[in-house]
């Protein structure tokens, strides 16, 4: 937002590009729960875009950006983000974009040794290496710290008008903010990807290890972001509705999987991914019914809905919370 | 007299912003004045196509929100 103003300032035209990886935390997940209605549901590129007066383009990368995190030749962080192969890679679908729409080149909000992993001082060339952008990505937030980029160096853009920002305090974007007459903003400590979450990577890694191959589809990461997730044996989890929200999203995905209601009682809708033998089905129903209002109730009623159709109705003890063990919860 | 062209976009069970996004990859198929009707279940879409809209120069014509289904009539204006 501050890069983009701060060129802006000087006359000119800037368009904004949002990638969806589907790994973004959006406003999304906040309006499929229903307890999150009072924050707001905004899609922040778009919310941001809007305050500065700019076009934006929503850009799906779901397909290619698998390489990306499958492979990625700088490793992971913390948890499961590839945060340099990541930069490297939107800056250079960018400059795809860039060249296709005749622009002339790329701007960033990166601040040198803000992040741990993609905005260090030896790895910020890296991305303009990789990506190919070279000398036409500029950052105006920390230039006066770079050497003169093209657009610089051509008297595009002013030098002496960009910004000296260094380091992880965020104070120096406040006052810019503040001194642009920004009051809110989104992301400002960034978290804006789930990968680099840890209960996220841990289910991801846990569907990977499930189904023996790292491969994933656009619903696999969503159903990942929605509801409990429980693995009672190693050939099937159970994804739990907290709220009524979750509830209404999971129907959606009803038809694809085995799933559980309970009857007798106000309870979660509950998908199974995965394989049920044996006493699977009454294991699933004792724990669905231990997530429903009658967790109390000697026995619940639970309907289960097989993938050809079939329909098994079960009665089941719900199970106690100290009987599932901890090590069931991704 | 002038046909309308309206199309319409079944978006239903996607999480924003892929509404968004097919909605914005369908306009371009689109001509200015042409309406595209859009149907979704994230009511985030009610938040962020007519923030779309607004920052693009399109116009939306209606929102109406029934049973879990949010329908979304917009007029495209000038593309770029």
């Amino acid at each position: 937002m501050l890069a983009v103003k701060a060129v802006l300032a000087q006359g000119i035209h800037v368009e904004g590009i949002n990638f969806f990886t589907g790994f973004c935390v959006e406003g999304h997940t906040h309006a499929i729960r229903k307890r999150s209605a009072e924050k707001p549901k905004r899609n922040n590129a778009l919310w941001v875009a809007e305050q500065l007066g700019i076009k934006l383009h929503i850009v799906d990368v779901i397909e290619p950006y698998k390489a990306v995190l499958l492979n990625p030749k700088h490793g992971y962080g913390a948890n499961m983000n590839p945060c340099l192969d990541c930069k490297c890679f939107m800056v250079n679908r960018a400059l795809l974009w860039m060249r296709e729409h005749q622009f002339d080149f790329i701007i960033t909000g990166e601040v040198i040794g803000q992040r741990p992993m993609s905005q260090r001082a030896d790895t910020m060339p890296v991305v303009q290496k990789e990506s190919g952008a070279g000398d036409l990505l500029l950052r105006p937030l920390c230039a006066k710290h770079l050497p003169p980029t093209i657009p610089e160096r051509e008297g595009w853009v002013d030098r002496e008008q960009l910004l000296n920002f260094s380091g992880r305090s965020r104070k120096p974007q406040k006052a810019l903010a503040a001194e642009y007459g920004f009051t809110d903003y989104a992301t400002p400590a960034g978290g804006c990807c789930f990968l680099t979450d840890e209960s996220y990577s841990r289910k991801l890694k846990d569907m990977w290890q499930s189904r023996g191959e790292r491969t994933y589809e656009l619903d696999d990461i969503m159903l990942l972001k929605i509801g409990r997730h429980v693995r009672p044996r190693p050939h099937f989890k159970m994804i739990i509705g907290r709220e009524e929200g979750e509830n209404n999203f999971l129907e959606g995905y009803r038809k694809q999987f085995v799933h559980l209601r309970t009857m007798s009682h106000m309870g979660p809708l509950v998908l199974i991914d995965g394989v049920l033998n044996g006493d699977d089905l009454q294991l699933a129903a004792q724990i669905a019914a231990r997530f429903g209002q009658g967790r109390d109730a000697p026995m619940v009623n639970i309907d289960a809905v097989m993938q050809d159709g079939s329909l098994h109705q079960l009665q089941v003890k719900p199970m106690a919370a100290e009987q599932i063990p901890q090590e069931w919860y991704l | 007299m002038v046909s309308l062209n309206r199309q319409h976009l079944d978006a239903r069970r996607l999480l924003c912003p892929m509404p968004v996004i097919r909605t914005q990859d369908k306009a371009k198929l689109m001509q200015a004045g042409d309406q595209l009707e859009v149907l979704c279940t994230d009511p985030g879409a009610l938040y962020d196509i007519p923030a779309w809209c607004r920052i693009n120069g399109h116009k939306v014509l209606s929102t109406a929100q029934a049973q879990g289904e949010i329908r979304i009539v917009i007029e495209l204006g000038p593309l770029s």
